[in-house]
């Protein structure tokens, strides 16, 4: 059956998001989305021997687009950041019991940033 | 904050039933079980319903000729009656047709639809705070326009709209106005013969009555054709056995909606004044539509750099619903086509929210009320990487 509403667990982390805010002078740094898409997420990392030690996101967006940021962050905290860059879309919305059909590309771009920030570690290191 | 008292602000998505409305047709639910096409005492009593209903509905629009209103099954149905039934009937007019760019959703798709037929559209802009260009009317009239369909107010923004002086303007071309009256009526005085309109489209649930209820007004004179066939009731317009229960709901929920429109319309104009004012004081906060032409009960706004999806599950978590024209809330992920109408950008469409106030409300849900849109503006605003310009 088509998911129409949030599952409790996109809720809890629309309510209380994990990792809110910004890393200054990060390792890495991605963002992803346009405001005229209702989407943008920043992902902020502070990485130390390829781990991902600390990381953070902002979020402009529904409710799925803040709570898969929320989840993404959560997911990479402490994994190496190869082990990291493997982390899907899927992934996101299967660690959230799911989201509602229409959400599943619009909103979902959580992934999408975390790897724009791993590359840009990559990049720089 | 989880257990405080719920407060309901999203009349115009569905209201709750009158329960006067429900101890007066309840009755056609159970006891009076009759087809009003049936000539037996329960059809004739069913027939009386509708009948009843019938005039109800017509005191509320002010005609005295009741066989001009057509019983639907909803708005939506009035506006395809309306729009397809009166565009199929009269080609020989022309093929053109006119309407507000900020129409109902049921209003524009049978339009598209006849658009596939052969028909052209024309969508009349409005200015920046919703209301019809009237000189642009006038420019897009040709000698193939046959009807233009203008909302009373405007459900996503209350802007109430000159609809005397667009049906004189439309008038003077031989053109049929068509009026979407399904968030405007019982909030405001409608009279059909003193604004002269030719078709006006009704909504039950909008005053309170059961859904599964609508109603087209159609002029003595104008002609429409059905666009659904079968017994031929409602004067062949709308075939298939009366719903009695929701026909006879929404004429009662008329006549007590006309009898107390001045007071509770004055009473909300009250509460809806103060939230506006409160709410203003936010930072990057403004009213769209009409800042004084506006419903009665309708407060509509839009927020810099938060989304408008988010803004209503957050106003949840305070037990307030609320409404948002946000992209992300739509089917299409579209954003509202009406804020994009009254010339905003996407980005600013998406931070919409719409309240739409109600019996249940009062003076005292408004400090509860700007207290969480202010915690939901902030809490928003402080997750979201986007700055105000000139700073946050």
């Amino acid at each position: 059956m088509a998911n129409v509403g949030y599952s409790k667990k996109v809720m809890d982390h629309f309510v209380n998001p994990r990792n809110v805010g910004e890393i200054k002078q990060p390792d890495g740094y991605g963002k992803v989305g346009n405001p005229v898409c209702g989407d943008v997420m920043e992902i902020f990392i502070k990485v130390k021997d390829d781990i991902i030690e600390d990381i953070k996101f902002k979020t402009f967006g529904c409710g799925s687009a803040i709570a898969t940021s929320s989840m993404v962050t959560e997911l990479a905290k402490g994994k190496h950041v190869d082990e990291a860059l493997k982390i899907t879309r899927q992934d996101v919305a299967d660690e959230l019991d799911g989201l509602p059909s229409q959400k599943m590309h619009c909103s979902n771009l959580a992934a999408d940033a975390l790897k724009a920030a791993i590359e840009d570690y990559k990049k720089k290191k | 904050m989880m257990n405080s008292k719920h407060i309901y602000l999203d009349h115009a998505s569905v209201m709750p039933l009158d329960p006067r409305v429900w101890k007066f047709a309840q009755k056609f639910l159970s006891d009076i079980v009759g087809n009003p096409s049936s000539l037996h005492s329960n059809g004739l009593a069913a027939r009386s319903a509708v009948e009843d209903a019938r005039l109800k509905v017509a005191q509320l629009i002010n005609t005295d000729k009741e066989n001009s209103v057509i019983f639907t099954g909803s708005c939506t149905e009035a506006n395809n009656l309306a729009i397809r039934g009166t565009a199929l009937r009269n080609v020989s007019k022309g093929k053109h047709l006119l309407a507000s760019s900020i129409e109902h959703i049921s209003v524009i798709n049978p339009l598209k639809d006849l658009q596939k037929q052969g028909f052209s559209i024309g969508y009349v802009p409005v200015d920046k705070h919703g209301v019809i260009k009237l000189d642009a009317v006038e420019k897009m009239i040709s000698k193939d326009t046959q009807l233009l369909s203008v909302m009373y107010a405007n459900n996503e923004i209350g802007s109430i709209q000159p609809i005397k002086k667009i049906s004189s303007l439309v008038h003077d071309y031989g053109i049929y106005l068509h009026v979407d009256a399904c968030a405007a009526a019982g909030r405001i005085p409608i009279d059909v013969q003193k604004d002269d309109i030719d078709l006006l489209s009704l909504s039950s649930n909008d005053l309170y009555g059961p859904q599964g209820a609508g109603a087209l007004y159609i002029k003595p004179g104008v002609k429409v054709q059905p666009v659904l066939f079968g017994g031929g009731q409602e004067r062949g317009l709308r075939s298939g056995t009366e719903n009695i229960f929701a026909i006879a709901g929404m004429g009662e929920a008329a006549r007590i909606m006309q009898k107390e429109m001045k007071q509770e319309s004055h009473r909300l104009e009250k509460i809806r004044d103060v939230l506006i004012k409160e709410i203003l004081t936010l930072k990057d906060s403004y009213l769209t539509g009409h800042p004084t032409n506006r419903l009665p009960h309708h407060a509509s706004f839009r927020f810099s750099n938060i989304e408008g999806e988010s803004i209503l599950l957050n106003m949840d978590m305070y037990n307030i619903q609320i409404a948002t024209g946000s992209a992300c809330s739509s089917k299409t992920l579209e954003p509202s086509h009406v804020l994009l109408a009254i010339g905003l950008k996407h980005e600013e469409a998406h931070g919409s929210m719409v309240i739409t106030l109600g019996r249940s409300n009062s003076l005292e849900d408004v400090p509860k009320i700007t207290k969480a849109v202010s915690d939901t503006v902030q809490r928003l605003r402080d997750l979201s990487p986007l700055k105000s310009i000139g700073g946050a």
